[in-house]
């Protein structure tokens, strides 16, 4: 069972709509037992990141979710839920997130009037995706898929090696698409960005299985 | 680095209006004709390509029977892009129904002016990113407009030069602009009034009302510098389907998501 953790962040909705077209059986749950249980779990969010932290400590969801990515259950963090996948996060002050992918999340750069391709901040809309490397969840995307992004910061990602594809804000390629063994994180929303969303959160439910569930190891924070 | 530059997308957002079960147009908001159903609509819209759909309830009745949000919870099961719902949105309740609905966003017009505070609680809780400021904009002079409100029908005395700011300090994401005088009448859009808001506000601002064919956004985009272009008679009226006018876009050198 993919288990939706709601932690009362997020359009949960949507995303449950999204998983029920890829015929996805899942659950949406604030309990920690079943994040424990779960065979791969999706972190939504929306919002600020030092509250979304909080929202995870007040129901108790942070310790559950820690016991899961060690036990290598997948994980998919998406927009915010991605974001708090790092080790910190500088949103109305620094705050400590989950630390799953070594990394922390900065405001996007402001435009520059010489930039042609100069966006507002926040970053809203559909954008090209830069494919850094082959990885499961991009398998069969074109060269210039375009996903539905809404946000104001971005992961600065400590390992190269843990981007699978960018997106350009500003003159900054910043991780859309992250990677650290069985935990993944999307800065976009999958379940917003059309047939080839949709494609790539399939692909996250296939993959949540033996393949990548391996057990991680030193570089998984506590906190 | 050598990538060659790729002008930003311009989001194209089908909106319909909707009546009890229906789609419906009208002229300056007004004289509405039945267009059809709104699930069957929505579909054929992201199938060929909207990159957002608006639902704009028009008799704002969010719990009456053949209510929006059975609508929007119908279109939910098969659209997969951003829905934003508007028309009756008053209360936290409110948004959390439309949100649970399937929709993202939500957009604030009377509720908003009877009490601008609503839109920080709003933001606050559900964050920038889901609440649009819905502006129906009347022009009384020629560098003055009035901000309507119960879709068009009521005045409000309210300076929309000055409402777009206030809003945006209290922490909407985005501004839905909807021209009153060209809505419905397919004579191309009002860029004053469009221009005047862009510079006046940083959050994304989505153009609404008077399309007539697809030169009309591509003449729109290159002199007002607008994020996004909201449509509704030119893709109901078949006149310029979503891709003629993307492609239009793409071919005047502006980014469009094909």
């Amino acid at each position: 069972m993919i288990v939706i953790v709601d932690y009362g962040r997020g359009n949960l909705f949507s995303l449950s709509k999204a998983l029920d077209r890829n015929g996805a059986r899942h659950c949406i749950s604030d309990q920690a037992a079943l994040v424990r249980r779960a065979d791969s779990l999706i972190l939504p969010g929306v919002g600020a990141f030092g509250a979304s932290m909080a929202a995870l400590r007040a129901r108790d969801l942070v310790a559950p979710l820690q016991g899961a990515v060690r036990a290598g259950t997948p994980l998919l963090g998406i927009c915010l839920g991605m974001q708090i996948l790092a080790v910190a996060g500088d949103e109305f002050g620094r705050h400590e997130g989950l630390g799953f992918i070594p990394g922390t999340v900065r405001r996007l750069p402001a435009p520059r009037a010489d930039d042609a391709e100069a966006v507002r901040i926040p970053n809203v809309g559909w954008r090209r995706l830069e494919s850094c490397r082959a990885d499961a969840l991009t398998r069969e995307f074109g060269d210039a898929e375009m996903m539905y992004f809404t946000h104001s910061f971005g992961m600065a990602v400590e390992d190269v090696d843990n981007v699978v594809a960018t997106v350009r804000v500003n003159g900054l390629d910043v991780p859309a698409i992250v990677r650290h063994g069985a935990i993944c994180g999307c800065q976009f929303h999958p379940e917003r960005s059309g047939e080839a969303g949709l494609a790539l959160l399939a692909r996250f439910v296939d993959r949540g299985d033996a393949d990548l569930a391996r057990p991680q190891t030193s570089s998984i924070g506590g906190n | 680095m050598s990538r060659t530059a790729a002008p930003i997308p311009v989001r194209i957002i089908a909106r319909l209006d909707i009546k009890g079960a229906n789609v419906i147009k009208g002229v300056h908001l007004e004289g509405l004709r039945v267009i059809g159903s709104p699930g069957e609509i929505a579909r054929r819209y992201y199938k060929t390509g909207a990159d957002e759909i608006l639902y704009m309830d028009v008799v704002a009745s969010l719990y009456g029977r053949n209510n929006i949000l059975s609508v929007v919870e119908e279109a939910a099961r098969e659209v997969f892009v951003p829905m934003t719902v508007g028309g009756g949105i008053r209360t936290v309740e409110d948004i959390v129904a439309a949100l649970r609905s399937g929709a993202d966003k939500v957009a604030v017009n009377t509720a908003a002016i009877a009490r601008p505070e609503f839109l920080g609680e709003a933001a606050t809780i559900f964050g920038s990113q889901c609440i649009l400021l819905s502006v129906e904009a009347k022009r009384r002079a020629p560098d003055r407009w009035e901000a309507l409100t119960d879709n068009g029908r009521e005045t409000s005395g309210v300076d929309v030069l000055d409402w777009v700011v206030e809003a945006e300090q209290l922490g909407v994401g985005e501004i839905l602009l909807t021209s009153v005088d060209m809505e419905g009448t397919r004579r191309g859009f009002d860029k004053e009034l469009i221009a005047a808001v862009r510079e006046r506000v940083q959050v994304p601002v989505i153009a609404c009302g008077g399309a007539g064919q697809a030169d009309d956004v591509v003449d729109l985009v290159a002199e007002s510098d607008c994020d996004a272009v909201c449509c509704a008679s030119i893709f109901h009226y078949d006149v310029a389907p979503i891709g003629a006018v993307k492609q239009a876009l793409v071919a005047a050198g502006h980014g469009a998501r094909l």
